[in-house]
């Protein structure tokens, strides 16, 4: 079989030649070096642009960024214009998109890894979902906006329109009379468009601390009563009511409205496709000779994910979860369609209410011509990288301190 | 201490015997804070193969691995004593670790041939390091893959992936792949751990005729192996070099209790 043994090489008997073959130690240590020292500046240089960014910012926006800043809402004067409104809607958001976003996510990478159909034309249905996770992630943010707010401020007008919409619980209307003494008397109404009240007499009324009261109509041209007593509880038929709603704090409504669980959905699209794709790599490190091992104990398919895989997955899906949500804080396009550049003065009290967020305050300042605005728009924006950074920072400890070797 | 001195004496025996390749004295070496190995003094003759036995974690790895300072790259590890191959020292700063590593090849304990062809898997390394014509690039890359006892199996699909061979052929492209670069030293990790009794067969084969040409060190669970093809054998535990000596002293009649408890299967 062996039909002739190779010659050994001349040069493996030749030490001359191998000697004067050798390519130059030097040389080559010498390219070593240089890349080296490329690759290293080229990093460098994406932490100095990072740095004079951080510092332009700063130098613009330091002296606006005082406590009064964090604590007050906005208002038409610079100098008392305030971001907290922006804040607290911004940690809404946050903490509904999670809330929403993570199951989401992660139910889908558990499909898509764990739950590999062996059946032909499941498998195919399985490759277009994954398909389509790597298309969403590509797919701009503006057009996210557009999604939400077709699909979840008016939900195509089906269910009526966001101004009146067709289901409401936890809310109260109300037509709020005032009385001649400036008393407010209140008569509850069954629906946002229903008619305005006529005052009658029969008519049941509250104060504002929810106290029921007996008013007494009188005729358009008849004489005021006398008495403090009477007359603090009288209104003319000809009063005119305004409408003012009390929403408790399970209000929701459908269609959703342009309020913040609105905007949570739509940044949900927005990084769903981050958080699926982390948690796909990262159950897909999970080394399979874990789940062999757990299968072969006789675990069904949800225990070996529930007790084996998802337990080791976790560092990596929360590392993906809060880089993806520090995108989702930092995005103002589909917020913009969702919630506009709107005055609003108080922090959102519930997942229904107006909003606003930090990228939307930031913009609304920016875009003014006052060079005062800019100065607060740049301290809205340290206070922005400053909680992107927290982000940032709770994903590397969490990487640090959970991710344990897996074999 | 009465071990050491054996030890120490049947250095100086085997010294007189073969000259010594590798020179190991008051050699010591830390993962961190854990002290992995303790004060190793050890001549290992050139080109005859000399097996490291003991039980797992008892420091023969690492003490291979300091050979051609692949423990480098490992955080935190550090090495104090003398290391001296063909009088070169290994561990100093000075050493050239890129020069060394063609001069003290290493073959790991699970074959890890690159994701290229079987050709360029051995041609990598050749034509990183010499300066040669194309033919004698083929040349080296055949008569390699022969003395690895692998060319006839694999002559008529050089092109394909390295990948495509079986467990014990990628091992011995492995091996192929360091003799290529004509080294003076090759260090083999458990080089059969991972692979079925023929292909280990196989490969015991082509240790036994590496040492025409090579000093060879192999560190072994398998104590059966170590008698096949080692000339010398040394014993460790717990990072101590206990006994070291011929394989069929070894084996036969072991001066240190310890080294016979082992080799009886009494402990490890």
């Amino acid at each position: 079989m062996n039909a002739h043994e190779p010659e050994t090489p001349e040069i493996f008997n030749d030490p001359e030649r191998m000697k004067a073959a050798q390519r130059s130690i030097q040389h080559r240590q010498l390219i070593n070096t240089v890349f080296k020292n490329i690759c290293m500046s080229v990093a460098g240089i994406s932490v100095v642009l990072l740095l004079v960014l951080l510092t332009a910012i700063f130098y613009l926006g330091y002296e606006t960024l005082t406590l009064p800043f964090l604590s007050s809402p906005p208002s038409p004067d610079a100098s008392t214009a305030g971001f907290f409104p922006a804040i607290m809607g911004s940690v809404w958001l946050l903490v509904l998109v999670m809330a929403l976003a993570l199951p989401v996510g992660v139910a889908t990478a558990i499909t898509l890894e764990e739950f590999k159909p062996g059946n032909r034309s499941l498998r195919n249905v399985h490759s277009v979902l994954q398909t389509n996770i790597t298309n969403l992630a590509g797919v701009p943010s503006v057009v996210y906006g557009m999604i939400g707010l077709t699909l979840f401020v008016s939900m195509f007008q089906v269910f009526g329109n966001e101004k009146k919409p067709a289901f409401e619980w936890g809310v109260r209307y109300f037509d709020q009379f005032y009385s001649d003494s400036d008393q407010i008397w209140l008569v509850p109404v069954d629906a946002s468009d229903t008619p305005e009240t006529i005052p009658h007499s029969s008519m049941v009324a509250f104060t504002p601390n929810g106290k029921k009261v007996d008013l007494n109509i009188i005729g358009p041209e008849a004489q005021w009563p006398e008495g403090a007593s009477l007359s603090d509880r009288t209104l003319r038929e000809d009063s005119i009511p305004g409408r003012i709603h009390e929403r408790s704090w399970y209000y929701f409504r459908i269609p959703f409205g342009r309020g913040v669980l609105s905007g949570a959905l739509t940044l949900m699209l927005v990084i769903l496709p981050i958080i699926m794709t982390a948690s796909q790599e990262a159950l897909r490190a999970v080394p399979y000779n874990l789940r062999e091992a757990a299968w072969g104990m006789g675990a069904t398919r949800w225990q070996t994910v529930w007790k084996i895989t998802l337990p080791s997955a976790v560092p990596g899906i929360m590392t993906g979860t809060i880089l993806a949500l520090s995108r989702a804080i930092g995005e103002a396009a589909p917020l913009l369609m969702i919630a506009g550049i709107v005055f609003i003065s108080n922090p959102p009290g519930n997942i229904m209410d107006d909003f606003t967020a930090m990228p939307l305050q930031i913009y609304n300042w920016a875009q003014r011509p006052q060079a005062e605005f800019h100065h607060i728009a740049a301290s809205g924006i340290v206070v922005l990288l400053a909680v992107l950074l927290f982000f940032n920072a709770i994903a590397v400890y969490i990487r640090n301190k959970y991710q344990k070797p897996l074999s | 201490m009465k071990s050491l001195q054996t030890s120490m004496e049947n250095n100086s025996v085997i010294r007189e015997k073969n000259p010594s390749a590798i020179h190991i004295s008051q050699f010591d070496a830390w993962y961190d804070r854990y002290h992995a190995l303790k004060n190793i003094n050890i001549d290992i003759p050139e080109k005859q193969v000399t097996a490291f036995i003991g039980p797992s974690g008892c420091g023969k790895s690492t003490l291979l691995r300091w050979m051609n300072r692949i423990n480098d790259s490992i955080f935190k590890a550090r090495a104090e004593g003398t290391l001296t191959i063909h009088g070169q020292d290994i561990l100093s700063t000075k050493t050239d670790v890129v020069a060394l590593r063609r001069r003290v090849g290493i073959v790991f304990q699970k074959p890890n041939p690159f994701p290229k062809s079987i050709f360029e898997n051995i041609a990598f390394g050749i034509r990183m390091h010499l300066n040669v014509s194309k033919k004698e690039v083929g040349d080296i890359v055949e008569w390699s893959l022969y003395k690895a006892g692998l060319w006839d199996e694999v002559k008529d699909r050089l092109k394909e992936s390295a990948l495509s061979l079986s467990g014990g052929q990628q091992q011995r492209l492995c091996i192929a792949r360091a003799m290529a670069l004509a080294p003076e030293v090759l260090l083999m990790d458990e080089p059969c751990s991972a692979l079925d009794p023929i292909a280990t067969a196989k490969i015991e084969d082509l240790i036994h005729q590496l040492r025409e040409r090579y000093t060879v060190v192999i560190v072994t669970h398998n104590m059966q192996q170590a008698t096949r093809v080692s000339d010398y054998t040394a014993f460790m535990y717990l990072g101590e070099m206990i006994e070291f000596g011929t394989s069929d002293q070894m084996f036969m009649s072991p001066n240190d209790q310890r080294t016979e408890d082992y080799i009886t299967g009494k402990f490890g």
